[in-house]
């Protein structure tokens, strides 16, 4: 059914650091490499190796810069799915192979039923969900469904892959629905937000802003007037004085 | 957004093939005669049946396109399947009845052509449901394909007239201008709201950044043109988009118009004005999507 069932209470979901993303990938790379192997057809690619190289990714990083002059922050910006509550990609799809579960909100397909249509890519205006050059059904993050109930894997391993590998800590997993959770309370203290709210999307997903640079320092530092400010002592008071003895 | 030719080439063919239906339902041609109920039948079913049969060529999976027909409850492009499948059924049924047992009863067709009617408006709201293209989000849209969809198919019905060599009604030539000069109105206020229309998502609302300053995109996520971007971000057109406006208008409005009004029973003329309309409103069509723009293209730095 791609009717959006009742709003679950548990809403498993990520929050994003864009504070702590160093951009370097790793997220990106974990998230395809755990996805091509799991559940499903692989996560393609099309002339890989060649001049125009196209595939399916389920995360990807844009970097953008935001404010003018010396104030401009490079922002890193990990993109994926964010689980929405009202998921417009859901309600598109005409097969019932897109779906939102009832137990824990994550959004998936069913690869056997889909289509291959695209417009529950069309709906989505996060460009979370991308085709499958060689399958021709939609791929989509699955919340490493497959990893976070897997009781084969290890407790350290029973979150998504991007969360996972990822060096600096700016991803984090859990129950955005429980307000308790270490993920809602992050939220609330850092005042999240969500990505384009008036889609009327509601995403399950947060992102918490950069932290505001420290205070500048009024006049900047002269490395010529630290220099002429030393004074030399031991061997090189004795090699100053020596050349200068030299004249 | 990408102008799949399948796509295109269904709404157009299936909206016109709809709307001479729903006139032939309506009773406007004779269809007592063998040769003109073959030639009638032929142009509905061939329209619309062809119409349909391209939309599954883009599928990714064409041969599981039954699964299309499951989620009518909340999908417009379900609707549109199950619809389109109805109202091919009924056609059947209608033009076996007018063949075997005699003319169909008026008050029994009308129930047909009001689910013609909805099963083009389905067709619309597969795009004008999408709030994600600003554009196609709008009460327009719909009103647009219906009006092609009935103009077109009185055309088509002029001209099948023509060739059957059978008179018609003043007021039926006087609807059939109106409705084409209607439709094109109706497509170039379209066109006036989506060059006026001021975006509702910006760069800064999609990155959550608007509080630091203006938002650019710095680099971007991979090296070559993924899915998203050959899908969403299609730009060839819009270099040339007010050119091809004028042409539609030319070739899908003003000729036909100008034909018909001064030849209404010529069959060769009205013949090439309902073929100068289907390429108008192919084209038209054609920018329809290639006009539109995609919300996620601001994360690649279009400005929407």
């Amino acid at each position: 059914m791609t009717s959006l069932p009742e709003p679950s209470a548990i809403k498993l979901g990520l929050v994003i650091d864009l504070d702590l993303c160093v951009g370097c990938q790793a997220c990106v790379v974990n998230c395809k490499e755990w996805n091509t192997s799991g559940y499903g057809a692989p996560l393609s690619d099309d002339n890989a190796y060649g001049a125009n190289p196209n595939g399916a990714w389920l995360n990807r990083v844009h970097a953008f810069e935001a404010g003018d002059a010396e104030d401009a922050k490079t922002v890193h910006f990990p993109k994926s799915c964010l689980h929405c509550e009202d998921a417009p990609c859901v309600t598109a799809c005409p097969t019932g192979a897109s779906f939102k579960r009832a137990e824990d909100g994550i959004v998936l397909v069913n690869e056997d039923w889909c289509i291959g249509c695209g417009l529950c890519a069309w709906s989505c205006p996060y460009g979370a969900r991308e085709m499958d050059p060689v399958e021709g059904v939609m791929k989509k993050c699955t919340l490493c469904v497959d990893r976070i109930y897997n009781d084969n894997l290890p407790k350290e391993d029973q979150i998504p892959a991007c969360v996972r590998t990822c060096p600096t800590n700016a991803r984090h997993f859990g129950d955005l629905g429980d307000p308790n959770s270490d993920v809602s309370k992050l939220v609330s203290a850092r005042d999240g937000f969500d990505l384009l709210p008036e889609q009327k999307t509601k995403p399950v997903n947060k992102y918490l802003p950069p932290r505001p640079r420290r205070q500048k320092d009024e006049t900047p530092m002269s490395l010529v007037a630290m220099a002429e400010a030393q004074t030399p002592k031991g061997f090189w008071k004795w090699m100053d004085a020596t050349l200068e003895r030299l004249g | 957004m990408h102008p799949a030719w399948s796509i295109i080439f269904f709404t157009s063919a299936s909206g016109l093939g709809l709307g001479l239906a729903a006139w032939v339902v309506l009773g406007l041609i004779d269809l007592g005669n063998v040769i003109n109920f073959f030639i009638v039948s032929v142009f509905t079913f061939g329209l619309i049946g062809t119409g349909l049969l391209s939309s599954t060529l883009h599928l990714g999976h064409p041969e599981r396109a039954w699964r299309a027909l499951s989620q009518w409850r909340s999908s417009w492009l379900s609707r549109e399947g199950v619809l389109a499948v109805l109202v091919l059924s009924l056609l059947a049924v209608w033009f076996g009845w007018n063949y075997l047992i005699g003319s169909v009863p008026f008050l029994l067709g009308l129930p047909l052509v009001f689910l013609i009617g909805v099963t083009v408006y389905a067709t619309s709201m597969i795009y004008a449901s999408l709030k994600t293209v600003a554009c196609w989000h709008h009460p327009l849209t719909p009103a647009c394909y219906l009006l092609f969809s009935v103009s077109g198919g009185l055309l088509a019905s002029m001209w099948l007239l023509a060739v059957a060599g059978q008179s018609f009604i003043s007021e039926i030539y006087h609807l059939t201008y109106c409705l084409l000069i209607l439709a094109w109105v109706a497509k170039v206020l379209w066109w006036r709201n989506l060059d006026k229309q001021s975006p509702e998502s910006t760069l800064e609302s999609a990155t959550g950044l608007g509080s630091f300053g203006k938002v650019r995109p710095l680099m971007p996520p991979h090296t070559s043109e993924n899915y998203l971007q050959t899908e969403m971000g299609f730009v060839v057109a819009r270099r040339h988009a007010l050119k091809l406006r004028v042409m539609s208008i030319l070739a899908g409005g003003f000729i036909p118009l100008l034909v018909f009004i001064s030849f209404p029973s010529s069959s060769v003329l009205l013949g090439l004005a309902l073929f100068l309309h289907f390429v108008g409103v192919f084209i038209e069509r054609w920018l329809f999507f290639a006009e539109a723009k995609h919300v996620v293209s601001l994360y690649y730095g279009e400005a929407q």
